[in-house]
C-alpha cells in the first residue's frame, strides 16, 4: 500500500493522533511557560536560588523519558495511566531551557541599561515589566521553542502510559515489522509539527529581537536543522529506552517452566490463558507475558523469548510468511506448519476447532424474513442496503475491495467506514443493514445477528492454533499433551461465549478461564 | 523648585563607603555641598570614587558611614523612587531603552509620573528642540538608529524631562569624538544656566571640568583632594592637582580653559 492510499484510508485516526500530541505539547509547554518565566525571574532575584534550582531542572533533563513516567506511574494525584502523567512529565522536560533562558535572558540585559532604569526611578516591577522582560523576551522565547520542540519529541513516548498521540502509530508501526507507512505516518507529521512549532516562534522571536535582523537569518535554517535533529534524536532515544524497558530478559533455564505469550485482544488472552492453566495443573510454572502488540508475540517466540502463544493460521500464512492468500483450510494449515518447522524450529499445534475470521454479519430478524443463508443469498438485496465496515476491512487486499468483487456486490451508498466494534450495534440499531465482524465477536448471539456462509469461499482460513517452540516441547513433555487435547476442542460458539464474558459482563480471563476448564474436565 | 529653604541641594557629611569584599573603603570622608544653580564637576581618574559618589545622592547606594542629604533631608529618609524621579541621570552612552523609541525614551519619568499623553508628547517635543534635535526626524526612531552624539542628546533630554531640580551626569560625552564633544559641552553649559539646573558632573577629563564646573572637586583614591573654583584650580599647588594640570602644559596655548561658561 502506498503511503499516500494509507494517509486516505485513515485519515480520521491520523488527524485523532495529531490532535492528541498537539494537545499534549500546547498543553505542557503553557504549564512549564506558567511556572518557568516566573521561576525564572525569581531566580534572576535570589541569587542563593539560582544555583540549586537550576541543578535540578538539569537532572530532570537527564532522566530518561520511559524512567521518568515509570516513576511518575505509581504517584498519587499526578501520576497514573494517560494524558495527565505524560504530560507531568513533559512539563518537567520543558522547564529546563525556559528557566534557564529566562535568567538568561534578564540577566543578559544591559547594565547600563538597568542602571538607568533604576536611576529614572522605575520601581523594581516596572524595570521587570518595561525594560528587563521586552529585552529579554527573544532570549525567554528561545527557550520556548527548544522546550516546544523537545515536547514534540518527547510526547511520542507519551503513547506508552496511554497518553495517546503519534507515538501510537510509531510504535504500532516498530512492532508491526516492515510497515514503514505507520512510522512515516508517525515521525512524519512530528516532524512536521516541530518544524512548524520552531519556524513560527522564532518568527515570534524575530518580532521581539532589538538587533538587526539580517544576520539570524542565516543561522536560522541551521538551528531549525539542529532542533529536527534534536527532535528525531529524543524519538529515537525514547524508542530505545522503552524497547529496553519491555525487553526484559529472562532464563528460560528451568526445566518445569513455560512462558506463554499472547496478543493485544480479548480471544488471544483467552486462549493463552486457557493453555496457562492447563499446564499449571500440571505442576508446571507459568510465566504470562500477554497482550504483545502487532507481530511482537512471533518475533519473542522465535527470539526464544517465550515459549508459545495462540496464533492464526491466516496471518502465520499471510503477514509472517507473506503468501499470497489462497483458501484451502488444510493446504494453508499443512504449509504454516512446514515452513514454520524449517524457518522457525516452532511446532503448529492441531487446530483449536474454530476460526476467527472475516464474519458477514445482518441482523437475525432480516435473515429470518429474506431466508438468507448465504453471502450471495445477500447480494441479491444488497443494492437496497447500506454497509458499514472498520477500517481494518476497508483497507486490506482481503477485504473489501476483493469481497465486493468476488460477490459482484453493490450497496445503496459507499460502505461507511467505522471503528470496528461499533459497527455491532451500527447494525443491530438499523443504522446499517450489513458489516464485516469477527466470526468469535461475543455480541453476535446476544445481538441476534446472523452470520452468512462465505459460499465461495473468499475468505482465507483464519483457523485457531498454537505456535509452540520445538525445543519447549522437548524441555517439557506434559506442554504436548495439552496441545494435543486442546486440538478440536473449542467450538466458535464457545469462543463467541468466552469472549462475552469478558468483553460484554466485563468479568477477568482467568475466572472465565478456569469456569471452562472445569466444565471440559480439562 | 528648592531653595525656599537654606538648606543647599545636595550635601555630602562625612560620607564613607565600603563594600565586604574590598579591604580599603571605595569612599572615605566625603565632605561638600552644591547649591542651587551650581554646576559641581567630580574629577579623578578612573576607579576613583567618582561614579560611587554619584550613586550616593539618587540613593542607588546608601552610605556606610556619614550621610547625604538633598535639601536637608538625609537620602535614608527619601523614597527612593521620588527621590530619583527628581533627580535627572546621564550615563556614558546614554543608557537609552533599545526597546523603546526616542519619544518613549525622552518621556519615560513623565509616563511614570502619570502625566497625560498628549502633555508627555508636547514635553518630549520641547525637550527634543531644547537639546537641537528636531522631532518631526527623531521622535520615532530607535536609539540604534541615532548616532553616538544625538543619542547622548536624547540622554540629556530625558533626564530634564520631568523638569528635576539636580542633574546627576556620569561621563556623559566620554565616549564621544572631541570635535562632538566640545560642542554638545558648550551646548550643556548653556542649557543648564538658561534653565537654572544643578549638576554634579562625573568626567576624568580636566578641560572638560574647567568648561563645565562652577567648583571642581578632584577626587583621590576616594578621598576628596581639593574643591575649587576653577580659576583657583588652575593656580592650586595641591600634588594632584598639579599633576593634572601639566597634562595641560603641553597644550598650554588653547583658548581660555576658563570662559566656558562663568
Amino acid at each position: 500500500m502506498s503511503f499516500w492510499t494509507f494517509l486516505q484510508q485513515n485519515r480520521n485516526e491520523m488527524l485523532t493522533l495529531v490532535l492528541q500530541h498537539l494537545n499534549l505539547v500546547l498543553i505542557s509547554t503553557s504549564i512549564a511557560v506558567v511556572i518557568g518565566i516566573p521561576t525564572g525571574i525569581l531566580l534572576t532575584r535570589k541569587q542563593t536560588l539560582r544555583n540549586p534550582v537550576l541543578g535540578i531542572a538539569n537532572v530532570m533533563q537527564t532522566i530518561p523519558s520511559l524512567a521518568l513516567f515509570g516513576f511518575l506511574i505509581p504517584l498519587p494525584f499526578i501520576g497514573g495511566i494517560g494524558a495527565r502523567t505524560a504530560i507531568v512529565a513533559l512539563v518537567l522536560y520543558a522547564l529546563l531551557p525556559i528557566i534557564r533562558n529566562t535568567v538568561t535572558g534578564i540577566l543578559g540585559v544591559d547594565r547600563n541599561v538597568r542602571e538607568a532604569a533604576v536611576a529614572m526611578g522605575m520601581t523594581d516591577r516596572q524595570i521587570l515589566w518595561q525594560v528587563e522582560l521586552p529585552l529579554a523576551m527573544s532570549v525567554i522565547l528561545t527557550g520556548v521553542r527548544v522546550a516546544v520542540v523537545i515536547c514534540v519529541g518527547v510526547a511520542t513516548i507519551a503513547s506508552a502510559v496511554g497518553a495517546g498521540g503519534l507515538g501510537v502509530y510509531i510504535f504500532r508501526g516498530l512492532r508491526d515489522v516492515g510497515n514503514t507507512n505507520l512510522l512515516l505516518a508517525g515521525a512524519l507529521p512530528a516532524a512536521l509539527m516541530a518544524l512548524a512549532a520552531d519556524f513560527s516562534l522564532g518568527l515570534l522571536e524575530q518580532r521581539f529581537s532589538v538587533e538587526a535582523k539580517t544576520e539570524k537569518k542565516r543561522a536560522s535554517i541551521l538551528n531549525k536543522l539542529v532542533l529536527a535533529v534534536i527532535a528525531l534524536v529524543l524519538a529515537g532515544g525514547a524508542y530505545g529506552t522503552w524497547r529496553a524497558a519491555r525487553s526484559r530478559t529472562h532464563s528460560l533455564a528451568g526445566a518445569a517452566r513455560v512462558v506463554v505469550g499472547s496478543k493485544d485482544f480479548t480471544e488471544s488472552v483467552l486462549l493463552a490463558e486457557i493453555v496457562g492453566q492447563m499446564l499449571e495443573a500440571r505442576g508446571v510454572t507459568v510465566e504470562r507475558q500477554f497482550e504483545l502488540g502487532g507481530n511482537l508475540p512471533h518475533d519473542a517466540l522465535v527470539a526464544g523469548r517465550i515459549d508459545l502463544y495462540p496464533e492464526y493460521t491466516g496471518t502465520a500464512y499471510t503477514a509472517i510468511l507473506r503468501h499470497p492468500s489462497i483458501t484451502d483450510p488444510r493446504a494453508v494449515y499443512e504449509l504454516v506448519k512446514r515452513e514454520y518447522a524449517e524457518k522457525f524450529h516452532v511446532e503448529v499445534s492441531p487446530p483449536l476447532g474454530f476460526e476467527n475470521t472475516f464474519a458477514i454479519l445482518v441482523r437475525g430478524t432480516e435473515a429470518r424474513r429474506l431466508k438468507l443463508k448465504t453471502i450471495s443469498d445477500a447480494a441479491l438485496h444488497a443494492r437496497g442496503w447500506r454497509a458499514g465496515f472498520g477500517q481494518d476491512f476497508m483497507s486490506r487486499a482481503d477485504g473489501y475491495p476483493g469481497f465486493s468483487k468476488a460477490y459482484g456486490l453493490k450497496f445503496a451508498d459507499q460502505p461507511r467506514e467505522m471503528d470496528l466494534s461499533l459497527t455491532y450495534i451500527a447494525l443491530a440499531s438499523n443504522k446499517v443493514d450489513l458489516i464485516a465482524g469477527n466470526s468469535t465477536e461475543g455480541r453476535i448471539a446476544a445481538m441476534d445477528l446472523v452470520q452468512l456462509e462465505d459460499d465461495r469461499r473468499y475468505f482465507p482460513p483464519y483457523e485457531a492454533v498454537y505456535l509452540g517452540r520445538k525445543d519447549s516441547l522437548a524441555r517439557v513433555p506434559v506442554l504436548g499433551e495439552v496441545l494435543v487435547k486442546l486440538g478440536n476442542a473449542i467450538t466458535t460458539e464457545e469462543m463467541r461465549q468466552l469472549n462475552y464474558e469478558v468483553d460484554a459482563n466485563k468479568r477477568g480471563p482467568v475466572e472465565v478461564v478456569r469456569e471452562w476448564t472445569k466444565l471440559k474436565g480439562f | 523648585m528648592t531653595g525656599v529653604d537654606n538648606n543647599p541641594l545636595v550635601e555630602f557629611r562625612d560620607v564613607s563607603y565600603s563594600v565586604p569584599s574590598l579591604s580599603s573603603p571605595i569612599i572615605s570622608d566625603l565632605d561638600f555641598t552644591v547649591e542651587q544653580g551650581e554646576i559641581l564637576v567630580l574629577l579623578g581618574e578612573s576607579g576613583c570614587g567618582k561614579t560611587t559618589t554619584l550613586k550616593l545622592v539618587n540613593r542607588v547606594l546608601t552610605p556606610t558611614s556619614g550621610q547625604v542629604l538633598i535639601e536637608g533631608k538625609p537620602t535614608t529618609e527619601w523614597d527612593p523612587i521620588r527621590l530619583r524621579r527628581r533627580t535627572g541621570y546621564v550615563i556614558q552612552d546614554a543608557g537609552l531603552f533599545p526597546h523603546f523609541t526616542v519619544e518613549r525614551n525622552v518621556g519615560l519619568v513623565p509616563s511614570l509620573e502619570g502625566w497625560e499623553s498628549t502633555r508627555v508628547k508636547e514635553r518630549v517635543i520641547e525637550l527634543l528642540s531644547l537639546v537641537g534635535l528636531d522631532a518631526d526626524r527623531f521622535a520615532q526612531r530607535f536609539p540604534r538608529e541615532l548616532s553616538g552624539g544625538q543619542r547622548q542628546r536624547v540622554g540629556v533630554a530625558r533626564a530634564l524631562a520631568a523638569d528635576p531640580p539636580l542633574l546627576l551626569l556620569d561621563e556623559p560625552f566620554g565616549a564621544l569624538d572631541p570635535l562632538r564633544r566640545a560642542s554638545l559641552q558648550r551646548e550643556f553649559g548653556e542649557l543648564t544656566r538658561r534653565l537654572h539646573k544643578s549638576a554634579i558632573f562625573v568626567t576624568h577629563d580636566l578641560r572638560e571640568a574647567l568648561r563645565l564646573g562652577s567648583r571642581i572637586a578632584l577626587v583621590h583614591a576616594g578621598r576628596l583632594a581639593l574643591i575649587e573654583t576653577p580659576e583657583n584650580f588652575l593656580n592650586s599647588n595641591e600634588e594632584h592637582a598639579r599633576a593634572y594640570l601639566e597634562t595641560l602644559q603641553l597644550r598650554d596655548d588653547e583658548e581660555g580653559f576658563t570662559g566656558g561658561n562663568r
